[in-house]
């Protein structure tokens, strides 16, 4: 029997990460030192530290601070983003000082912060809003902006009324510009409630991370480095998936593929 | 009338304005309403500006009145004259330079990873299809994550920025030179191999062409990712830089230097993207106008 050409490749894939892996395992197996762990030790602290043990005292705050932060700079970023498009007097009045305070590096808003609002939960939520809105909010505001103009002319010359204009017409006009908006939001996201973990944390997965690093416990480490990028990874998966069932009647959608 | 009460409703874009005044210069007839303020050429400026003063102001009224704490805010007027007296001081200069060298090592060996791989991933679909689940895996990976790894390999050293640097950095750059290659024209390859181009003089004239605009927009968008990853290494690990003096001025309650090195941070932030983009319309001048580099 031959292989048809898809076959192939996807045999090609499968071969290479299972040979990437092997490397990887071999290659800590015979190195391992005092920032190197042996694979089997890192699956077993893998499996001591987050089947279940410690989920609710680790994960579930880790979570929860991304999910409200990130949920607050969406419903606070799209509408300022939809009144900063179509007013350019406002625009205009604002883009220097927002340009400022979204050049400032995220990290560095920690200090701050810190000062101001201690190092609890509340900080570490603001901080995640304060970054968050501002993809949200320029790529919002840039999807209004560039709308077509034909089609909102024909929409006004149909008497659609504001509300059925807004609701029919420019948010889903706008909505492929809003999600690429909300992607790189949410990977912002993640890391600076790991950043703020390991700087100002009590719990989490960063400060989980940051005391393993501390006592030179190795494995754990890396357990939780594995279970960050995991993390990460289900993210960006997550929203993916949303993105395509939101936008399933997008052009662009079709022709990724 | 109809254009009027429709201007009201919609920005206009700015390619109208000129032809309206154009025309209205040329050809006499009816006094053409003159254009919205936020058209005029010093609008940008003008109320940049007063966007700035009024934040500064809201700022001050706020220490003032107690709505926003006076002991943990100091006032706008302290803050600029504690960033006019850092200007002044060797030790920021040093702490930027560190920054940039941090920053600016990483970036080019995340460029040199990502262009080499990304050339080779985008040009052979074996290849491409080989390495995709462990690049896949890799990528959203947040760079910060690995900064425990880094302080046990390099401690609170340049090496631990670079690292970060270079690992956060790598994964997009990879992705956007992949996709530019891939995107090269098919028809221009055959006919550069018909015309009997070698191999060097295909990627030279064929595949650098259409994948340059995708890694110069991935090189702006890294150039940021890395001021981001640089300082917030220095930050976490304490390695010499803007970060680092920032912790140190929160430790110290130094506020008025805290709040100028994060806003000096800001600026800093603003030069490199203005650079990158300066760069990007720099090394793409042969582009027609209008075409986007794709994200």
């Amino acid at each position: 029997m031959r292989l048809s050409r898809s076959q192939v490749l996807l045999l090609v894939e499968i071969l290479t990460s299972v040979v990437v892996v092997a490397g990887v395992w071999l290659y800590t197996e015979q190195n391992s030192s005092f920032a190197v762990a042996r694979m089997p030790d890192v699956l077993q602290a893998f499996e001591e530290a987050w089947l279940f043990e410690r989920v609710t005292s680790d994960v579930l705050p880790t979570m929860q601070r991304l999910v409200i932060g990130f949920g607050i700079a969406v419903l606070a970023g799209v509408p300022l983003g939809l009144a900063l498009g179509s007013s350019p007097l406002l625009r205009l009045l604002t883009q220097p000082a927002m340009t400022l305070i979204r050049s400032i590096p995220a990290v560095a808003m920690i200090p701050p912060l810190v000062i101001l609002l201690g190092v609890g939960n509340g900080m570490k939520i603001f901080l995640v809003v304060i970054v968050c809105i501002w993809p949200i909010v320029l790529n919002t505001s840039d999807g209004v902006r560039q709308f077509d103009s034909t089609m909102r002319a024909t929409a006004q010359v149909y008497g659609l009324t504001r509300l059925e204009r807004l609701r029919f017409v420019l948010i889903p006009g706008v909505q492929p510009r809003v999600f690429a908006g909300l992607r790189t939001s949410l990977a912002l996201a993640l890391i600076l409630v790991i950043a703020s973990e390991y700087l100002a944390g009590t719990d989490g997965v960063g400060y989980f991370v940051a005391q393993a690093q501390q006592s030179y416990d190795v494995a754990t480490m890396w357990a939780g480095i594995l279970l960050l990028g995991a993390i990460g990874y289900l993210l960006n998966a997550v929203i993916l998936l949303f993105q395509r069932r939101a936008l399933h009647w997008h052009a662009s959608e079709h022709t990724e593929a | 009338m109809v254009i009027m009460s429709m201007h009201q409703e919609s920005p206009r874009l700015a390619g109208d304005v000129h032809e309206e005044q154009h025309e209205s210069r040329l050809v006499p007839g009816p006094r053409i309403a003159p254009a919205p303020l936020t058209q005029r050429r010093w609008a940008p400026v003008v109320l940049g500006v007063t966007g700035l003063v009024t934040l500064a102001v809201i700022w001050e009224a706020g220490v003032r009145a107690e709505v926003l704490p006076p002991a943990d805010i100091p006032r706008p007027l302290e803050v600029a004259s504690a960033l006019g007296g850092l200007l002044g001081e060797n030790d920021f200069w040093t702490a930027l330079g560190q920054t940039f060298i941090g920053a600016g090592t990483g970036l080019a060996i995340a460029t040199a990873v990502a262009l080499v791989a990304g050339v080779a991933m985008g040009a052979s679909e074996v290849l491409r299809r080989a390495f995709r689940p462990t690049v896949e895996f890799l990528r959203p990976v947040p760079g910060l994550t690995l900064i425990p790894l880094a302080i046990l390999l390099w401690g609170p050293s340049t090496g631990s920025t670079i690292f970060l640097v270079a690992f956060g950095c790598t994964w997009p750059l990879l992705v956007q030179t992949m996709a530019g290659v891939s995107s090269a024209d098919q028809v221009g390859l055959m006919a550069a191999r018909s015309y009997g181009l070698g191999v060097f003089a295909r990627i030279r004239w064929v595949i650098i062409p259409s994948a340059l605009p995708y890694v110069m927009t991935g090189l702006r968008i890294c150039a940021s990712i890395a001021l981001i990853v640089a300082i917030g290494g220095e930050l976490i690990v304490g390695t010499p830089g803007v970060g680092s003096m920032i912790r140190q001025a929160q430790q110290a309650l130094k506020l008025d230097d805290m709040y100028a090195l994060v806003l000096a941070s800001g600026v800093l932030g603003i030069a490199t993207t203005l650079g990158f983009e300066r760069a990007e319309r720099f090394v793409l001048r042969w582009r027609s106008y209008g075409e986007e580099g794709s994200q």
